[in-house]
């Protein structure tokens, strides 16, 4: 335990803290921290300007972790549903992109949604001829790079339960007279709800506080909270400003983790309570 | 069973896996009304059998007519067909009651009728207090008869199931066959149960198939298969037999030692062929009349008190492993043995079954 406890007060809980007090300062006049107390910068995270790139960030995080959820799922399912002996080798393609860097993996995106980038190289192959399309730093390629980015975690999220389930439930299901459509949305999808919350969660939470992504593939366009603090600490100088951005969306994600932990253990806790009843 | 019209016919079925044959041509009717087991050791295709009558597996082969209508390809949430899962497969995230209303929900029956139905079954079932717990606030015996209840209330042309009591303890298992047979009765659908427990199907079915590698060795009812097997097979594998192995001979099998086994030889078997001649152990007396057919002298080699009656091991020249007799409470009272005594086994000509060896 000690050196566990010892480990997270070094490197968490002392620098959130040091970032915590920092939120409570001013602004100096030249850049730099005036040590008097204030709650000012906690009130313009509220001003319209500010709460609209949070309200934003969210959209793209939940565009993001909606997209990722329908493609990992169904990407857990088809892998779930291979044969035994091949699940492996198709997660392991599914977790391959890990094994790059993430800037790196991000820096490939720009390589091909670049105007004279890969998919416009197709497009002309195929006879097209007109105006290269531009999709490079768009709203869709910053989504589209949160969704590669992430896309292996729901995807292991959610072949969890789907491998775990008996196959016996399914086939019951159409024994009883339901369609194969029928017995994926009353028996399938609700016996993995908890992998899908997991990997959304994981997704939303990465996604909202991401700055490399919108930074590279929205090309500052696009701000998200992540670029904000970015800008506030190294370009507009104001630490205790961006100090207050950080823990408003320490405190988002704090929420979306907890209000998942209470639905995972509620849920873990009606098992339990129903072993028990049955024990005795 | 009264009723004799043929609800299924299975017609020359076979299945393959690849390069394995999981069934291989097995032809036989199943009669409405009728508890019918299929029994056999595993691997012997009862089970794809049973899967190809749910819709689970199409035959490569062969056709299945239910009430005359080829289901073969029908996919299994359009016949008449209800199984119940050897792991019951009871949906984990509903109560008993919406586990049970699912089928009827399926069919897209009023909301009333299929509350009246659902309470019905339960009642039948024993289940009402369970209705609002989920599956895993059961017990194993509940769990089983959700599963049958389910089932049971789609009102099935036919119900089938796989190993239904494999799962339960000994004790329970025994109320349950009496409990399964009840309730066959009290619902008026055809049940057919796949088991590797040859004293269940025994106990419950009217008919039985005996199935090995796939194939049918013989299709009876319980008795006809336990006083006449097919094959040397299904007389090992059905209840206990001791078998003398020796040649076929006029009116008997010559075992090794020269004694002569007096029994019918059937008309298949030539003189001089390879033949065991078998016999079942509560068909052994010990100290038999002098008039009895076959007698043979042994020594007790073990006892075994069952309550029920006394089980002797009983060392013969006739065969090389020992002859299992089973002896009543009350003749092993009349006249007591022990370990390591000479008795004297007989069994009359009648009770002797000879088959190909």
């Amino acid at each position: 335990m000690a050196p566990a406890l010892a480990w997270l007060t070094a490197l968490m809980v002392v620098p959130c803290a040091l970032v915590l007090a920092l939120a409570f300062f001013r602004r100096g006049i030249y850049g730099g921290i005036e040590y008097t107390f204030t709650l000012e910068n906690f009130g313009l995270v509220f001003d319209p300007l500010y709460a609209g790139i949070f309200l934003n960030s969210a959209r793209i995080a939940g565009t993001a972790t909606l997209i990722a959820v329908v493609i990992g799922y169904g990407a857990a399912y088809a892998i779930a549903a291979a044969p035994r002996r091949w699940q492996p080798v198709f997660l392991f393609f599914a977790v391959l992109p890990f094994w790059s860097n993430y800037l790196i993996r991000t820096y490939a995106w720009i390589v091909l949604l670049n105007r004279e980038g890969l998919i416009t190289q197709l497009l002309r192959w195929f006879g097209y001829t007109g105006e290269p399309p531009s999709m490079l730093y768009t709203e869709g390629a910053v989504i589209a790079g949160l969704v590669y980015n992430y896309l292996p975690f729901v995807v292991l999220a959610c072949y969890a339960p789907l491998s775990r389930l008996n196959p016996e439930l399914a086939e019951a299901s159409r024994d009883l007279g339901a369609s194969a459509m029928t017995t994926f949305r009353r028996v399938i999808l609700p016996l993995t709800v908890p992998g899908i919350a997991a990997g959304a969660v994981f997704v939303f939470v990465l996604s909202i506080g991401n700055f490399v992504t919108p930074a590279l593939l929205g090309g500052g366009r696009f701000q998200m909270i992540g670029n904000l603090v970015y800008d506030q600490f190294l370009t507009a100088n104001d630490w205790p400003f961006g100090a207050a951005l950080a823990m408003a969306l320490i405190a988002i994600m704090l929420l979306v983790l907890t209000a998942q932990s209470l639905a995972a253990d509620r849920a873990a806790g009606r098992i339990a309570e129903a072993k028990g009843a049955a024990d005795g | 069973m009264s009723e004799l019209r043929t609800l299924l016919a299975i017609d020359k079925v076979s299945k393959n896996f690849g390069r394995v044959t999981a069934v291989d041509g097995i032809s036989l009717d199943i009669r409405e009304n009728e508890f019918f087991a299929l029994l056999g050791p595993s691997g012997c295709g009862k089970t794809t059998l049973l899967r190809m009558l749910a819709g689970f597996e199409t035959p490569n082969d062969g056709r299945i007519l239910l009430d005359g209508r080829d289901i073969a390809g029908t996919p299994p949430n359009k016949r008449p067909v209800n199984l119940m899962f050897q792991s019951y497969a009871l949906f984990p995230h509903m109560s008993v009651r919406a586990n049970v209303s699912y089928g009827l929900e399926m069919e897209r029956l009023p909301a009333n009728e299929i509350r009246s139905r659902v309470d019905a079954i339960l009642t039948t079932t024993e289940l009402v207090a369970f209705a609002d717990r989920k599956p895993e606030q059961l017990s194993g015996g509940q769990k089983q008869r959700v599963a049958l209840a389910r089932a049971l209330v789609k009102r099935p042309r036919l119900l089938l199931l796989d190993e239904p009591l494999g799962a339960l303890d000994k004790k329970l298992r025994g109320a349950m066959q009496l409990e399964l047979k009840r309730l066959q009765h009290e619902v008026g659908i055809t049940f057919v149960i796949v088991t590797h427990d040859q004293e269940e199907s025994l106990v419950m079915a009217d008919r039985m198939a005996v199935l090995r590698d796939g194939k049918l060795l013989q299709c009876d009812t319980p008795h006809a298969v336990y006083e006449y097997p097919a094959d040397r097979f299904v007389a090992d594998f059905i209840g206990v037999m001791n078998f003398v192995p020796g040649k076929a001979a006029a009116g008997g099998v010559l075992a090794a030692n020269g004694v002569r086994i007096s029994g019918t030889v059937p008309a298949t078997l030539s003189p001089g062929a390879a033949a065991v001649a078998s016999v079942r152990p509560e068909r052994i007396r010990l100290f038999p009349s002098t008039e009895t057919a076959n007698r043979i002298a042994g020594t007790v080699e073990a006892l075994a008190y069952q309550g029920l009656d006394l089980q002797l091991h009983v060392r013969t020249a006739l065969s090389p492993k020992p002859f299992l007799v089973r002896v009543t409470a009350d003749a092993a009272d009349r006249r007591p043995v022990s370990s390591g005594d000479a008795v004297e086994l007989g069994w009359d000509a009648a009770a002797v079954r000879i088959f190909a060896d």
